[in-house]
């Protein structure tokens, strides 16, 4: 291994930060910086700032309007019309008989199991729902066009509410299935990030317990009838400011 | 903007619009809010991105839709900084050697939370255009060299070269403000 001058590695941290040398170039810099006290405290000069910028520099998210305008750019979706045309309700009874049927031997029997499963299934379809560009049937940020939407699609009225000035833009609903029955999706936004929030009838409350899979975090709890699970990729707390918000939660 | 009536995509077209390139709406917006520095000029400039994109989206065959877009609205910015910049002429304005009022120094160590951010932010839109991009899209957009690149359409050699100097320059700007360790 060649010695490295401080010039060369100066000109070299910069890339050494962002893991873009190439390993002997970054192995050369590394040994360096073990035996060199000046240009250590150099990278750490920049490993802070890195750190400031990111903790202090906002990512802009889109603002509706132009969302919005952007969607009419590309003119008219063609989503699958038959769901507009087929009835849920028997079908969501039965679901929802078979549910609590289901649910309940696996509560009285396994219920920390039966949570994990259901918790991979809300996981995936929030997965699901950023890749498949289906994330809102509905797409409005208004919860009066939303929540309407749902009459005739699902057998209950799930509570809709804008967040926006709290930071939770409503961005849209959707019709999803979680463990064989419809279920209303609503969809916020947090920054970049996006929150599908999973809603059904459930009698009972239940304070929110949260679950972590695969890098997502998801709150499970019931309150006012429903059963909610909302997951997201966001930070734990920030979710849980969420479930606060929404009154879902006490504060 | 006389430009924005566009041919609707067809309905397969649109889904794949969708998936590659309306995904990185999000990154495209905060990048022009970093680089033309006023909340409607970088809606405009999205738009317009957006008008770009979809008319030469038939020979997008790239790997990378995020990329892309992010170039195409890199340019649209540029466009209009530089329209911005012929306004202005004739009050000899020139962005390379404006420089706004200093945030106040402050001697103080314990900046709170909300200046600090406050001077991190200006302290940015104070550097030159060509070292705004690189560290919005490496820092906030965690695009790799390669990917810079590509947006900007300089080598990677070069994007190297910029970062470390915007880096240094920025670092000394917020030493000078007290603003970082």
């Amino acid at each position: 291994m060649t010695e490295l001058s401080h010039r060369e590695v100066r000109e070299r941290l910069s890339a050494h930060l962002d893991e873009e040398l190439d390993p002997v170039a970054s192995a050369e810099v590394a040994a360096h910086l073990r035996a060199c006290a000046e240009c250590a405290g150099e990278a750490a000069r920049l490993g802070s700032l890195r750190t400031t910028l990111r903790g202090h520099l906002e990512a802009h998210a889109a603002p509706d309007p132009l969302r919005a305008r952007i969607e009419v750019l590309l003119g008219p979706t063609h989503r699958p019309e038959h769901r507009r045309s087929f009835s849920w309700k028997p079908a969501a009874w039965a679901g929802a008989v078979a549910f609590a049927t289901i649910v309940g031997f696996l509560l009285a029997r396994a219920p920390i199991d039966a949570e994990q499963a259901l918790a991979q299934e809300v996981v995936s379809s929030h997965v699901r729902s950023l890749m498949a560009s289906h994330l809102t049937d509905v797409t409005s940020t208004d919860q009066h066009t939303v929540k309407p939407w749902f009459d005739g699609k699902i057998d209950f009225a799930p509570p809709v509410q804008d967040l926006a000035p709290q930071g939770f833009p409503l961005l849209g609903g959707r019709l999803d299935y979680l463990d064989g029955h419809p279920v209303a999706a609503l969809v916020y936004g947090r920054r970049k990030h996006v929150i599908n929030l999973f809603v059904w009838p459930r009698s009972g409350d239940r304070d929110p317990h949260q679950i972590t899979l695969q890098g997502y975090h998801a709150l499970h709890g019931a309150r006012n009838g429903m059963e909610y699970w909302a997951v997201s990729d966001l930070q734990a707390s920030e979710l849980q400011s969420f479930v606060q918000e929404l009154g879902l939660a006490s504060k | 903007m006389a430009e924005s009536t566009t041919k609707a995509l067809a309905p397969r077209e649109r889904e794949r619009f969708e998936r590659l390139v309306l995904v990185h709406l999000d990154s495209a917006y905060n990048l022009a809010r970093h680089l033309v520095r006023d909340p409607d000029d970088a809606e405009d400039a999205v738009q317009e991105a957006f008008v770009r994109a979809l008319r030469h989206f038939g020979g997008f065959r790239g790997e990378s839709g995020r990329a892309w877009l992010l170039a195409i609205t890199r340019n649209t910015c540029w466009n209009q900084l530089e329209k911005r910049r012929a306004r202005l002429a004739q009050t000899e304005f020139d962005e390379t050697l404006h420089t706004p009022e200093p945030a106040t120094p402050s001697p103080e160590a314990d900046l709170d939370r909300a200046m600090a951010a406050d001077v991190v932010r200006r302290s940015l839109d104070e550097l030159p255009l060509v070292f705004r991009e690189v560290l919005v899209l490496r820092e906030l957009e965690d695009l790799s060299y390669r990917e810079i690149a590509e947006v900007t359409g300089v080598p990677a050699g070069t994007v190297m070269s910029r970062l470390a100097r915007a880096r240094a320059h920025l670092a000394e700007v917020l030493q000078a403000k007290g603003c970082v360790a």
